[in-house]
């Protein structure tokens, strides 16, 4: 047998593996441009009201962990997600909202039924700051520290998800 | 004949051909709004991955064709237009991804396999060739083939 006769079944299986790889990932997870970088400058109302919700220099202040999430009344996800957020809040995590092309009424009736878990919550109804964060559906969450996004999850956070890749985040941050 | 081609001059004219979101505002300058409308093409819809912000119906796609509209009027050059997309969602926005290090097996993987393919034909053809060995002939050989030659001669 010559050597040379294994070469495209080493190809072949190489392809394999890279395909097969390939296809697990999920196409939904875009990574986040701004990793490692400030959040960017913005600062929005409060829901359905003029004065500041809060803004860019808030989150910068924090010098604790805190998750920023995006969030509307019209969005499926975010309901699944909930229960999970109120969750968070008991725990003592502190959580900004930002509440994504929705009407007032709606999210305060959202904030009504379903509880509220946030520290603060301001409204984009344009939708331009969250297109400044990278956005791109809700909900998503945002991990900063000392105003500096370390980590995105788009999609609703689940709480075995939060355990196994959120909190190994978190607690390397802190050290 | 005529009534045919007329038919189909106003088919390709038909402005949904050209249609480029209908719900949002044109920019007034026509070569602006081309510039603006190549941005978009190139432009990925980060809701419905596989179409530009042109093709897709997305409320997210729609913003985008709004900015990338505001950053042509504002005097952006395409450069700075596309750079401002892919400072928010990173460069998986634009739809040709750009030639750099992270992306050089990407760009150059076509020509790589064309190589390859050209050696392996290369290869095996060369192994095709079956090698004529001409030994000369030997001394009786030679002299019946010169008794054949003067036989056929005779005729």
């Amino acid at each position: 047998m010559r050597l040379n006769m294994f070469i495209p079944f080493a190809i072949f299986c190489l392809l394999s593996a890279a395909l097969f790889v390939g296809l697990n990932l999920n196409p939904g997870n875009i990574p986040s441009a701004l990793i490692n970088d400030p959040v960017p400058e913005f600062s929005l109302p409060i829901v359905g009201g003029e004065e500041i919700g809060f803004s860019s220099n808030d989150l910068g202040a924090e010098d604790e962990v805190i998750l920023v999430n995006f969030f509307a009344s019209w969005c499926a996800p975010c309901y699944v997600e909930h229960p999970f957020l109120m969750k968070l809040k008991e725990r003592g995590y502190k959580i900004y909202g930002v509440s994504y092309k929705d009407k007032a009424r709606d999210t305060n009736g959202f904030i009504e039924r379903q509880g509220n878990p946030y520290y603060k919550i301001a409204a984009d109804e344009m939708g331009r700051v969250s297109i400044d964060w990278g956005v791109y559906g809700v909900p998503e969450t945002y991990i900063i520290k000392n105003g500096i996004i370390m980590y995105k999850h788009a999609g609703p956070i689940h709480e075995m998800e939060f355990e196994d890749k959120i909190i190994p985040i978190i607690e390397s941050i802190e050290q | 004949m005529r009534y045919i081609l007329s038919l189909f001059v106003l088919m390709t004219l038909s402005f949904s051909a050209l249609a480029v979101g209908v719900d949002e505002v044109r920019l007034a300058d026509p070569a602006e709004e081309a510039r603006a409308q190549g941005l978009m093409k190139q432009l990925r819809c980060l809701v419905c991955q596989n179409q530009s912000i042109v093709d897709s119906d997305a409320a997210l796609a729609k913003d985008l064709r709004i900015i990338v509209r505001e950053r042509i009027t504002a005097g952006d050059n395409d450069e700075q237009a596309l750079s401002f997309m892919t400072s928010r969602y990173g460069d998986w926005v634009l739809l040709k991804p750009p030639f750099d290090g992270g992306t050089i097996i990407l760009w150059l993987s076509p020509l790589l396999l064309l190589i390859v393919g050209f050696y392996i034909v290369y290869r095996s053809q060369k192994g095709r060739q079956t090698k004529l060995i001409v030994e000369p002939l030997s001394a009786k050989e030679q002299s019946r083939v010169n008794e054949l030659l003067k036989e056929g001669n005779g005729d």
